[in-house]
């Protein structure tokens, strides 16, 4: 494993947790109920926090004089490696709930493997987080479940964001050269392996919200290499704005 | 009840107050107090939730992941105040949708500090130091109000609040040491946002029609141009510390009454925003229409899966 | 308005060996909901190891009206309280 190896492995965690909890931001002040504002906005604070440990980690290993701002605001949109489905936009709750969810199963698999990582960090990283993640399931597998066997207008509208988010769950399975190196080496895990669980337990859930499962065979990728949607673009002016419009200034 | 009966009751509850009892929701309560609360409370609690969109319109630009967030954690304090408030209100018999519902027809008024656009992040640094600053000014004093829940609201929230306004301070201290870019946009926010937070502290005494009854009911402690002078004489200080200028020539400092003189409010702007005229009354109230409208299919559908979930358990227990 | 969420009460143990503590209320459309509202609502900063939480229709009060004969009988029930007794310094430890 090549230094570069590992840290292109790090922004493929972190990026997700950073983009996912840049468009949950979107939603303060917005959502259906008070309740349920605050309940999304802990959940954008708690990725937003592993956010800051997985870049603070990179801006120690590698570069002396890099911050985690850089990292996480001046890189160009070819250079984040998040997912496509966690960059896609709040349509409606319906969406913010599935994208949550799908994002949510995978997400704690991952760091319940991750937490045996050779690299301490990695590893310290992951136990705190999997506290956390196990809650952001809960709560998002609940809403499935209220939403989906809800009402007739509900059940349509998440039946709609299931249908339209389905295809970009199979990318959290794709292992990158990044991925294959960090893996030999017993930093990185194997994101194939969890893949059956995944799909079991999303089924599970989605069954007991009376849902279909979408029965596409056509995925959608890129993310993992940078190659993203048009949603990304406009997501990352948004975040980047102040660090690009006034550049090398303390904020 | 007779006349005489309520009059005897009337005087019987203003010597508890008198006595620094608190009031709790089943006591009786003359029917203007009930009223109101229910109008202050209730106005205080939509100044909270208003009050997140100016700053939640800055949350995805934030410049560093630190400010993201603080600021993340302090939108999301204020829609926890609105619901401690919001529920201190419910306690007088009014649901927190009727509350809403004033809200969205335009009723019920709200700070009207909050229609004022955040054009930069400097305003963000403002917002903080100046208005939760005056904000402070004007809820210490109720945290010992007669009326229990409210005061009890208050507690919380002040005790939540107090990071907000260090959070605020802190970024306008960073600009103002910062480049000549952003320390001009640090004053530039000043400019904009000095008057009306002095404004947020209500009309003057001789133009406010509630302050000797509230004063009663400990819903005010100070009149509105005593807190506004304490506002005053404690943001001068703050401002001369970190460089920046407070936008009034007529401000400068009088030993004989121990506090700052200062120049002429704009009162007439003040009266325009409060009519609904400022720039941005028409975003926030069809934000939060929107808000509520758009959810309405999601709250109707937990209500509908609750009941199924309930239906469900009775079946299973027959 | 009979879609509107009820409310809940919320009762919050701050830390074991405490009682759990009348907190505030919330809205949500089911137990589960309710909890989940509470944790987010009144233990943002640690406030609690444990929530209760009840829908506000099924809590009982007392009526402020009946307060005479509810609670100033027990007032002069002094014997109630040690001091009624009246004992010499020498006794110790009681």
């Amino acid at each position: 494993m090549k230094k570069e190896n590992l840290k292109q492995y790090i922004y493929g965690i972190a990026d997700n947790v950073l983009i996912l909890g840049q468009r949950l931001s979107e939603l303060c002040g917005h959502g259906p109920s008070l309740e349920t504002d605050i309940a999304c906005t802990n959940i954008a604070l708690d990725l937003l926090g592993q956010t800051r440990s997985y870049y603070q980690y990179v801006a120690q290993l590698f570069d002396e004089d890099k911050t985690e701002d850089d990292i996480a605001f001046l890189r160009t949109e070819r250079q984040y490696k998040n997912v496509l489905l966690v960059e896609q936009p709040n349509t409606h709750f319906g969406y913010v709930i599935v994208r949550q969810f799908f994002f949510d199963v995978f997400h704690l698999q991952l760091l319940q493997q991750l937490q045996n990582s050779t690299d301490e960090t990695l590893s310290a990283i992951a136990k705190k987080a999997i506290k956390e993640v196990s809650y952001h399931k809960r709560f998002s597998s609940d809403w499935i479940k209220r939403l989906g066997d809800g009402t007739e207008e509900s059940h349509q509208k998440v039946q709609e964001a299931v249908n339209d988010l389905w295809r970009f769950t199979d990318e959290l399975f794709h292992m990158t050269e990044d991925d294959i190196a960090t893996l030999e080496s017993g930093v990185g895990i194997d994101v194939r392996v969890l893949k059956d669980k995944y799909y079991q337990q999303v089924k599970e859930i989605l069954q007991e919200a009376t849902l279909d499962i979408p029965e596409t065979s056509w995925f959608q990728k890129g993310g993992k290499q940078g190659i993203h949607s048009e949603h990304m673009g406009y997501l990352l002016s948004d975040l980047q704005y102040m660090q690009r419009t006034y550049p090398d200034m303390k904020w | 009840m007779s006349e005489k009966e309520v009059k005897n009751l009337e005087e019987i509850f203003e010597q508890r107050i008198a006595r620094d009892e608190k009031i709790e929701p089943k006591d009786w309560m003359p029917e203007k107090y009930r009223k109101t609360h229910i109008r202050q409370i209730s106005q205080h609690a939509h100044s909270e939730i208003v009050g997140m969109l100016p700053e939640g319109n800055w949350i995805t630009r934030a410049p560093s992941l630190r400010r993201k967030v603080a600021l993340l954690a302090k939108v999301q304090d204020e829609a926890g105040h609105g619901l401690y408030l919001y529920s201190a209100c419910e306690t007088l018999g009014v649901s927190r949708d009727e509350l809403y519902e004033q809200l969205h027809s335009g009723k019920a008024k709200y700070s009207s500090i909050f229609n004022y656009p955040t054009i930069t992040w400097a305003d963000i640094g403002a917002i903080g130091w100046l208005v939760d600053g005056a904000a402070i000014i004007n809820q210490v004093p109720l945290c010992s109000t007669s009326y229990g829940p409210y005061a009890r609201a208050m507690i919380r929230v002040c005790k939540e609040e107090s990071f907000h306004q260090r959070q605020g301070f802190e970024i306008m201290m960073t600009l103002a040491k910062g480049t000549p870019e952003q320390k001009a946009m640090a004053q530039d926010a000043l400019n904009r946002w000095w008057w009306p937070s002095l404004m947020m502290l209500g009309p003057t005494d001789a133009e406010s029609v509630h302050t000797a009854q509230s004063m009663k009911w400990k819903l005010k402690r100070k009149t509105n141009d005593e807190l506004r002078q304490q506002f005053i004489d404690q943001t001068v200080p703050q401002a001369e510390l970190i460089g920046l200028t407070i936008p009034d020539e007529d401000l400068k400092w009088n030993e004989e009454k121990g506090g700052y003189d200062f120049g002429e409010i704009d009162w007439d702007e003040f009266w325009q925003v409060v009519k609904g005229h400022g720039p941005c009354n028409k975003e926030r109230l069809s934000a939060r229409v929107n808000a509520w409208e758009k959810g309405e299919w999601v709250r109707d559908a937990a209500m509908a899966y609750a009941k199924k979930q309930e239906d469900k358990k009775l079946r299973e227990a027959i | 308005m009979e879609n509107n969420w009820p409310l809940w009460e919320v009762f919050v143990r701050s830390k074991n060996g405490l009682e759990h503590r009348h907190f505030g209320s919330l809205h949500a459309a089911d137990a589960e909901m309710a909890l989940e509202n509470a944790r987010d609502v009144y233990t943002r900063r640690s406030e609690g190891v444990s929530i209760w939480v009840v829908e506000s229709k099924h809590i009982t009060a007392s009526n402020p009206d009946n307060n005479g004969e509810l609670f100033e009988p027990a007032q002069d029930k002094v014997y109630r309280h040690p001091t009624f007794y009246d004992l010499p310094d020498e006794v110790k430890h009681m």
